[in-house]
């Protein structure tokens, strides 16, 4: 069974927004941001209409009903990540601030000057300078897995490294800019064996595969709800319980709190432990009804569908005179063609585009070192999601043509 | 919109008139757009009454970014430091003859920042430069 693409379209307002009189928008930045259906939307608007009040210790109708509504979207997230209990999944601004709370709470707790943090050469900055900052201020050691000609992890060298007993691997499941979807289960098998903790960024792989945190054997895996169809402002970091229950608070304040005498604090139990102050709790529904919405489609058939369109797209990319694609291919990469245009900044393409309403990206989006790596500053990247089509990837190719019919 | 790849920008991009290094230099100052990694480098050579006598830019980046600073430049050459100090925003939109959105704004400016770190003798270029 393919995807129902005209259907699900209808799911997304936005998708029929002109973003000038008579240009409807062709949106291929959903790498950045995903769009977000009505029922999304509809669940947090219908919160905050019915249900909105405080969570937790409230006794009153309102206040059960958004505690319920909190923690039930919490049980949905653990399920699609299969995680083996809600008490796992504890709830951030987003997948930057999940890797920070294992940087600052567990890293601080468990790495002294000279350990060793393995990260690979494609690495989103959130997943770097964490680290970076670690390394001024405890002495820790880094060292990156390469990355190949064609996008990939070197793991040859990766199982080198290994032997210098890394205390934490932390890597990206899937590049936001090559589209690379890494081996994750063989790097976390090879990383247990030489007795690592590993943390995966899964930012871009938990919105377009079927991810099992059991299966991988992940310790802790972070991801964002805006680029899985839900709201900005929340994300979660998943984490084995063992190692939360050791980990030390990460933010201090009111309900992660069992009890607070004048000098001193005990700290509550998973996962409120790392969940101070008041909540993005409609962010909370809303990523309950994203968790809702991409479960009843079926994650096989929204990667499969991506899968098409990417194959399709990289092969009339590759045919226009002057593009110059990075990444692997199709078959090793996820819904993102990052590109170069002889002779045009990225910026101008991007910009030349949207006069055609086309959406996308142009930078280092966030991974400068990668760029650097190939010898560029900057790449024009498009990027699909379940409600692009290929009319969309072709009005994308007429597009760039356009643009080198400007600068020619 | 339209006027966003106005001829003489593109023109100025491809073919400009005032890309390269000046040695020796008086001044010299390069700085990067943090939000795209463009990079400008100016170098100036200025008399002893303080007037500029040459100026190249080098570096890299988008049209917008590129062609502001060739006709940057071209716009300082002869002025006194003193008046190079009194470039702002609206005298860099006035050399393009466009209106630009908030991001892209950063990529017009990028080289007046670049040159006025460099003549205030600071150690980056900052956004206050230009208000």
């Amino acid at each position: 069974m393919t995807l129902n693409v005209k259907q699900i379209r209808k799911d997304f307002p936005i998708l029929e927004r002109e973003t000038q009189p008579g240009v409807r928008v062709t949106y291929l930045d959903s790498t950045a941001t995903s769009q977000k259906p009505t029922q999304v939307i509809e669940a947090m608007n219908d919160y905050y209409r019915r249900s909105n009040a405080n969570i937790h210790r409230g006794v009153h109708t309102l206040a059960e009903e958004a505690t319920s509504m909190y923690e039930g979207a919490r049980e949905k997230i653990a399920k699609f990540i299969n995680a083996s209990s809600a008490r796992e999944i504890i709830y951030t601004r987003n997948t930057t601030e999940s890797i920070n709370l294992v940087a600052y709470s567990w890293a601080r707790a468990n790495l002294k000057a000279g350990d060793l943090v393995i990260l690979t050469e494609m690495e989103h900055h959130s997943n770097l300078v964490p680290w970076h900052m670690l390394q001024t201020e405890r002495g820790i050691e880094l060292d990156f897995i390469p990355v190949t000609e064609n996008g990939l992890l070197d793991l040859e060298t990766y199982k080198t490294l290994l032997d210098r007993r890394p205390k934490l691997v932390s890597f990206t499941h899937m590049s936001n800019v090559l589209g690379t979807v890494n081996p994750a289960a063989e790097i976390i098998r090879l990383a247990h064996e030489a007795g690592a903790i590993v943390l995966v960024d899964g930012a871009q792989s938990v919105p377009h595969l079927t991810v099992d945190v059991q299966a991988l054997d992940a310790d802790f895996y972070a991801f964002s709800a805006h680029k899985m169809c839900g709201p900005t402002g929340i994300g979660a970091l998943y984490g084995k319980s063992p190692l939360l229950e050791a980990m030390p608070p990460f933010l201090g304040g009111g309900d992660m709190i069992k009890e607070v005498k004048l000098r001193s604090f005990r700290a509550n139990t998973l996962p409120h432990k790392f969940e101070a102050g008041t909540p993005a709790i409609a962010e909370a529904v809303g990523f309950g009804a994203a968790v809702d919405y991409l479960s009843a489609i079926g994650m096989d058939k929204i990667a499969a569908h991506e899968h098409e369109i990417t194959e399709y797209a990289l092969d009339r990319l590759e045919e226009i005179p002057g593009v110059k694609l990075f990444g692997p291919p199709a078959d090793k990469k996820g819904g993102v063609a990052a590109f170069t245009l002889e002779g045009v900044h990225p910026h101008d393409v991007a910009q030349i585009l949207d006069r055609d309403g086309i959406a996308v990206r142009a930078g280092h989006h966030c991974a400068q070192p990668l760029h650097e790596k190939f010898g560029i500053p900057a790449t024009s990247r498009a990027s699909f999601y379940l409600y692009n089509t290929k009319e969309e990837v072709d009005l994308l190719v007429n597009g760039i043509y356009k643009v080198k019919e400007m600068f020619s | 919109m339209d006027d966003l790849y106005r001829e003489v920008i593109i023109e100025h991009y491809k073919n400009p008139s005032y890309r390269g290094k000046l040695d020796p230099h008086d001044i010299s100052f390069a700085d990067n757009n943090p939000l795209c990694g463009d990079h400008i480098q100016i170098d100036l050579r200025v008399d002893d009454s303080g007037v500029v006598t040459d100026a190249l830019f080098d570096g890299h980046g988008c049209a917008i970014s590129q062609a502001s600073a060739d006709l940057l430049m071209e716009s300082i050459i002869g002025k006194p430091l003193e008046e190079v100090k009194k470039l702002n925003k609206d005298s860099v939109l006035e050399l393009l003859g466009i209106e630009l959105g908030p991001v892209r704004l950063k990529c017009a400016l990028l080289s007046l920042k670049v040159l006025k770190a460099g003549v205030y003798g600071l150690g980056e270029a900052s956004d206050s430069l230009v208000e």
